[in-house]
């Protein structure tokens, strides 16, 4: 459904993303963790339009979308959340939410029923006419997933659509993102919240200095010596192996 | 939906008052102060569309309507067009001019202050085009439309020399710019290009073109520009290069929706009203108070001004609003 062949995105004399390879079938859940500063955000960049890699090509859904802007590739049915999260602060959740279906829906009236329905299915029902501003950090999170829900996309980028909660609010979107895949949408997400990664995810890919070092299932990258040095730092896989780890 | 039913009572309230005013306002000063202020009403929706709706600010809407009013000047008396006809060429110029700018300004990026000193480098570039194009413009002395001064052909000629029919046109050109305003806030166009000014990046990442939307905006904010232009020239008869380009109006224009509140449907209107009443407030005041002292009335709107920028952010509009509220909670 999803792939990047080579992607590669440099930033003057720093590659932030270097020939990376991702793909995603449909109806998987598929992560992409690694260290701060490894390339993660840029790739979402790169996949969703923001910015055009500098070699390489990113296919989605059999056409060749390299280069399009990010509302034309949102049109295609691939959308990304901002880990920065970016309410439109003035307007309502509901306003908020029906921008995102006013994607698919040109009548205003529609796309405001819409945006409540795709509210529940969040969990914000109860939110619809408060103000964004107003919002908590886990509302904002989870506007940030209903205004990309909106869009009726076939992939969805998350990017640290978690970071920020508590474990009972990281629970609730858990549920969430699970009935999303559900129902006939492939995630790709970004998390540096291990639990749901693990929880989540049918594949992994584990991303350093921008390139990726690893990939497999949660299970694998977990015990992948490439992974573990990549986050605990040179020489800590043989460590642990020999049960000897005092960081 | 209640949002909509409350614009449509005030509309027609207003509607009512407006076509109401000349049975009980004999004077022609106030007529023409009426007249005014909604003319400028309607050049501060242009601006609003574009500033207060799609949060790019333009400091030189002149350009849009200068454009507007050379152009109903220039075709009558230059190709000798009908009034009537060099309407439509007017409001296509606008358009023209909107076109050119957005392109120029959108397609390389440029938001917030460099939006802002673009607009503002057009329309001073058009004031010396203005000024240079001697055989189209006759220059900085100004070009006239001939004075019609046959009563019965006051429709015809849309000069309608002291009777109130400048009043009804001005109230005419303020209905079509609410009714615009109030299309804008419940469409998907609407919606698009309120989501841009909140934040691009985030609209656009969920479907919205930004470029185009952008585009459909200065076209139609230009569009209603000229058609103030318009009005102002059949108005006057006159036009130069400093009242067309020049940056008096361009100021007035983003003043009005800024005092009243931006990105409301109502805030052009009611910072024209407010704006004009302080200023004739301010001026007999004064003059009352110590004499003919020229200039103290502009210290007085000026300090208004000021007070009102830092104590409401949302305008008149929103403390209009806020009160409101209030009133209905306590009820």
């Amino acid at each position: 459904m999803l792939e990047a062949r080579g992607i590669t995105k440099r930033f003057g004399g720093l590659v932030a993303v270097r020939q990376a390879d991702l793909t995603a079938n449909p109806g998987e859940i598929v992560a992409l963790i690694g260290p701060n500063g490894a390339g993660k955000t840029t790739c979402f960049a790169m996949l969703s339009g923001f910015l055009k890699p500098d070699e390489g090509s990113v296919h989605f859904a059999g056409a060749d979308i390299t280069g399009l802007k990010p509302h034309a590739i949102c049109a295609r049915g691939m959308v990304r959340t901002f880990q920065i999260v970016k309410p439109f602060a003035h307007l309502s959740v509901r306003e908020n939410i029906a921008v995102g279906a006013h994607a698919r829906i040109a009548d205003r009236a529609a796309a405001l029923d819409q945006a409540a329905s795709i509210a529940g299915r969040v969990g914000m029902s109860h939110m619809l006419d408060q103000q964004a501003s107003a919002l908590t950090v886990a509302g904002r999170k989870r506007l940030e997933l209903a205004r990309a829900l909106a869009t009726e996309p076939k992939l969805l980028l998350l990017d640290e659509v978690m970071a920020g909660l508590n474990a009972s609010e990281i629970s609730g979107i858990v549920e969430h993102i699970k009935a999303i895949r559900d129902g006939g949408v492939t995630i790709v997400l970004i998390e540096h919240v291990m639990q749901a990664v693990m929880s989540l995810s049918d594949r992994a890919y584990v991303l350093n200095n921008g390139a990726v070092i690893a990939t497999g299932t949660p299970n694998e990258i977990a015990t992948d010596p490439a992974v573990i040095e990549a986050y605990l730092g040179h020489g800590a896989a043989a460590r642990l192996a020999t049960g000897g780890v005092h960081a | 939906m209640k949002k909509n039913s409350t614009f449509w009572l005030f509309f027609a309230v207003l509607v009512v008052a407006a076509l109401a005013a000349p049975l009980a306002i004999a004077s022609t000063f106030w007529i023409d102060f009426l007249t005014l202020t909604l003319f400028l009403a309607v050049l501060g929706q242009g601006w609003n569309i574009l500033g207060g709706y799609g949060g790019q600010f333009s400091f030189g809407h002149a350009v849009f309507f200068g454009t507007g009013a050379y152009l109903q000047v220039i075709l009558q008396a230059k190709l000798g067009f009908n009034p009537w006809a060099a309407i439509p060429f007017a409001i296509l110029g606008g358009i023209v001019i909107g076109a050119f700018t957005g392109f120029l300004s959108f397609r390389y990026g440029l938001r917030g202050s460099y939006f802002a000193l673009i607009t503002l480098a057009f329309a001073e570039a058009f004031r010396v085009l203005a000024t240079s194009a001697d055989a189209i413009t006759d220059g900085g002395q100004g070009i006239y439309i001939t004075l019609n001064q046959d009563p019965t052909k006051a429709l015809a000629t849309l000069q309608f020399g002291a009777g109130n029919g400048y009043y009804y046109c001005a109230v005419i050109i303020t209905v079509i710019s609410l009714l615009i305003a109030f299309w804008i806030e419940n469409s998907r166009f609407g919606a698009q290009l309120v989501a841009i000014r909140e934040d691009e990046d985030a609209a656009e990442a969920i479907g919205v073109n930004a470029f185009k939307v952008k585009m459909q905006a200065i076209c139609l904010s230009g569009a209603i520009t000229a058609f103030g232009g318009v009005f102002y020239a059949q108005k006057f008869l006159f036009m130069d290069p400093n009242i067309a380009y020049g940056p008096v109006k361009s100021v007035e224009m983003l003043v009005m929706p800024i005092i009243g509140g931006m990105g409301t449907i109502f805030g052009p209107l009611v910072g024209s009203f407010f704006l004009h009443t302080l200023g004739e407030v301010s001026k007999h005041a004064a003059h009352e108070l110590v004499g003919d002292r020229p200039g103290l009335d502009l210290i007085v709107y000026g300090i208004a001004l000021v007070l009102i920028l830092a104590l409401l952010p949302n305008g008149l509009v929103g403390l209009i609003r806020r009160l409101f509220r209030r009133e209905v909670s306590r009820a």
